[in-house]
């Protein structure tokens, strides 16, 4: 079967890897647009989250599918990390990178960062498992008001670091996930400098930016 | 200028190896690495010491014998050369080089800095070949070839075989090498009958030979004595998902008897 083989090719592997990230690439962006509209106020940004959840079946479609995205890229990525170091059982004592970029030596830690962070942020502001909120009393985790979620979230030190920092990996899994998935699925043509990554920069940049702008807005009392 | 060598010494395919010191006393900056070598060599014999082994042949970097990872870069560090095409002036006095084989699954070591590299010809093998019109030989500009694809071909073809590419790619990767291999045949109106055949060929070898995937961490294009391009690995990539979608398993047709 072509699908298997294809599958079972390094090739194969990294086109699902690509297809899969662009499709997650999507997803942020989107999201990121979305978290935006907590400068518009609360209405705007629980009008919003009621929208969505309105959709019913559709958004548990759109749920499923970043589920199996998500799945298939990490499966692929600790199958092809397997492989890489099947590839090289002996080391270098001094090997030296050129020119790599500090986002492509760190995909695959910087990913598994990125999954912890996923895990962790459902269970923050999806299901309210874990709702962290230090200088609000009273505040509790409401499955309608997400603007009141956010405000109180966001009061924390620590729940601010985590995503910052989390935006951070983010962004420089962005910059080189958005360029190499793009070059992986062979979507390029020959050029002089096959390295720079105009689309990708500004892909990673705004993604970073719109994300992290709203914890750190709330923390300094910018949104309240 | 005098320098200090530590170079991998390794007396067989089996034995245990390890990194030995060695002093290059007078070393001209005009000498290549392997001429250097060659001095530390012949003062190695002189003591009654094996000297250190490694691969060389044309030493003008057309060849792809030589090779070894110097000092933590493939080649070292002239751009676009191959390890004869290094000179001294490139180092200072007084420098301490660490000399390493190509570490890879696929390239065994065969003595300190020889590596058996025949997994590249083998993924040659599997595809790199064209069908040819036998007969009376065609006039040299009888088929038309479009100027850019006779350029990225040949850019393509300057593949030396050395496997710098492999053994500077953090996953040691052959992508490089494979899509170069790829390309200089795929881009030419000659090699289009086994244009898709081939990719998924030689794609099917290379991964058999357990290279690593690629990442594009860009580090086989720098250590590239021909500087071969990324681009080629994109190519690769897209005749290979093409061939892979598109292919169709050859039938052995025939009557009874």
């Amino acid at each position: 079967m072509w699908l298997l083989t294809l599958y079972r090719s390094t090739i194969g592997k990294k086109v699902i890897m690509a297809v899969t990230g662009l499709m997650l690439v999507g997803f942020v962006i989107v999201h990121m647009a979305g978290n935006l509209q907590a400068f518009l106020g609360a209405n705007k940004l629980n009008g919003y989250s009621a929208f969505l959840k309105s959709t019913g079946e559709l958004l548990w479609l759109a749920r499923l599918g970043l589920l199996a995205a998500l799945i298939a890229h990490v499966t692929m990525a600790l199958q092809l990390t397997q492989i890489a170091r099947r590839a090289r059982p002996t080391g270098y004592a001094k090997r030296i990178p050129q020119v790599s970029t500090l986002a492509s030596r760190s995909m695959r830690w910087g990913g598994v960062l990125l999954l912890v962070f996923i895990v962790f942020h459902l269970l923050h502001f999806t299901t309210g498992t874990i709702f962290p909120m230090a200088s609000v009393p009273g505040a509790a985790f409401s499955e309608t008001d997400v603007y009141d979620n956010v405000i109180s979230a966001f009061r924390t030190p620590w729940v601010v670091l985590v995503y910052v920092v989390a935006m951070f990996f983010l962004m420089l899994h962005l910059f080189h996930g958005a360029w190499s998935s793009v070059r992986t699925l062979g979507l390029t043509k020959p050029t002089p400098r096959p390295l720079e990554r105009k689309i990708a920069t500004a892909i990673a940049l705004v993604v970073w930016l719109g994300f992290t702008v709203v914890p750190v807005a709330v923390f300094f009392g910018v949104i309240r | 200028m005098n320098l200090t060598l530590q170079v991998w010494r390794q007396s067989g395919p089996a034995s245990e190896g390890k990194l030995t010191e060695y002093q290059a006393t007078d070393v001209s900056p005009e000498m290549s690495f392997l001429e250097m070598l060659d001095v530390v060599n012949e003062k190695l014999a002189e003591k009654g010491d094996l000297p250190i082994a490694f691969d060389h042949d044309c030493r003008e970097g057309i060849c792809g014998s030589c090779g070894m990872m110097i000092d933590g870069v493939a080649h070292g560090p002239s751009r676009g050369t191959a390890t004869c095409q290094l000179h001294m002036r490139s180092f200072t006095d007084g420098d301490t080089i660490v000399i390493e084989p190509w570490r890879a699954q696929a390239f065994p070591v065969i003595k300190d800095l020889v590596v058996n590299r025949s997994a590249l010809d083998r993924i040659i093998q599997a595809g790199g070949y064209i069908s040819v019109a036998t007969g009376g030989a065609k006039d040299g500009n009888m088929i038309p070839i479009p100027k850019l694809d006779s350029d990225s071909a040949m850019d393509a073809a300057a593949c030396i075989g050395c496997g710098a590419c492999v053994a500077a790619c953090p996953n040691g990767s052959a992508s490089l090498f494979t899509g170069a291999k790829v390309s200089h045949l795929g881009l030419l109106p000659q090699g289009q009958p086994e244009r898709y055949r081939r990719a998924l060929r030689m794609v099917a070898q290379m991964d058999l030979e357990s290279f690593g995937g690629c990442s594009l961490f860009g580090e086989c294009m720098e250590a590239c004595p021909k500087s071969i391009s990324i681009d080629v690995i994109a190519r690769m990539n897209r005749d290979y998902v093409y061939a892979s979608v598109s292919a169709v398993e050859e039938r052995a047709l025939g009557g009874e008897g």
